[in-house]
């Protein structure tokens, strides 16, 4: 068990940032309550950064990550979250091995 | 009776959090493993590895560092490339912020420190729906903190056992969790715009620029066509009927 101090100094700046990114959207907005089109903007933001972070996967990686993304959604629709997830799962797995 | 009756409901929000989520820990393990695993591969020793997960908590910035690891440490390298890759929590934290800003002084640095994007997509899932309390928040980040660092724990220990998660469809299981969610929250014309642009300009940004910028881009052109779309019919911080 060794810790290089220049190790460490890397993982503590990491950290630092991190939790500053995680602190400064908060630091910014909790003072005051954001109204008219600064609320429909911060009431975007969940939807556009679920999206962003899933999108590559989506839409840009290949037929079958598309094909089952589709229909993890149409599964949503009709049974619990697990279930539609370990059906999005399995779905993937079957369509890289039959689209390659 | 008072006392024990508020405890009660604490508990139960915190159960209700570690039951919510369950499913995304899981889907996590492999991930902690495989990190652990690289990070001991490039001469981080277990005790380094437990420390980066216990102070990081960044899962995609902790790939991206390992990834670029050497001897001596790379400090300013991983430190400006993990402010890069959490950009993004700046756009999650002031979306957050008014649906916590009955957690007071200590508990909301606590708070945001456990902001791993599937605990704030669900904290935000939940406020949509009642009061985002606390315990409940404690019950999604405490647990999968806990197990993010164990398992990378595990991982740096036992070495590169699950060479490719993909093989098994795991990195497709977030896509999945994600996907739930966004039917979740996205329903109506107005966030249906904000999707639509963000899923085009993320998958732009994706294909033309290097390094994890399609998040941030995504996330502010979501934002961007969420005022252009106009302003909400409630204040932000009236909880949803």
């Amino acid at each position: 068990m060794t810790l290089d101090p220049q190790t460490l100094l890397a993982i503590l700046g990491m950290a630092l940032v991190t939790y500053a990114t995680r602190l400064g959207g908060w630091l910014m907005v909790r003072r005051y309550t954001p109204t008219g089109r600064a609320a429909a903007a911060l009431e975007a933001v969940p939807g556009a950064i679920l999206t962003a972070v899933i999108a590559p996967m989506v839409l840009a990686t290949g037929p079958a990550e598309t094909a089952a993304a589709v229909l993890t959604v149409l599964a949503f629709l009709k049974v619990p979250r697990l279930a539609a997830v370990i059906f999005g799962v399995l779905c993937v797995v079957a369509l890289r091995a039959l689209l390659g | 009776m008072q006392p024990e009756a508020v405890t009660e409901s604490a508990l139960a929000e915190l159960r209700a959090g570690v039951v919510d989520v369950f499913p995304a820990a899981v889907a996590v393990v492999p991930f902690g493993l495989l990190l652990g695993a690289l990070a001991a591969q490039q001469g981080l020793s277990p005790l380094e590895v437990l420390v980066m997960s216990a102070t990081v908590f960044a899962g995609s910035s902790q790939f991206v560092a390992v990834k670029l690891w050497s001897d001596p440490a790379p400090w300013l390298l991983v430190t400006v490339s993990a402010l890069m890759v959490n950009c993004r929590h700046v756009l999650m934290g002031a979306s957050l912020a008014p649906k916590i800003r009955h957690i007071h002084g200590f508990r909301s640095l606590v708070t945001l420190f456990l902001m791993a994007d599937e605990v704030w997509a669900l904290a935000e899932q939940r406020a949509v729906r009642r009061r985002l309390t606390f315990a409940y928040y404690l019950g999604l980040g405490g647990f999968l903190y806990l197990n993010w660092v164990a398992w990378n724990g595990v991982g740096a220990v036992v070495g590169a056992l699950l060479e490719d998660p993909a093989a098994y469809g795991f990195d497709f299981a977030f896509t999945a969790i994600f996907l739930t969610l966004l039917v979740d929250l996205g329903r109506g014309p107005r966030s249906a715009v904000a999707i639509a642009a963000s899923a085009g300009v993320a998958t732009a940004t994706y294909l033309l620029v290097d390094g994890p910028w399609y998040i941030a881009a995504g996330g502010l052109a979501g934002a961007l066509a969420g005022a252009l779309v106009g302003p909400a019919r409630r204040p932000l911080d009236e909880p949803a009927p």
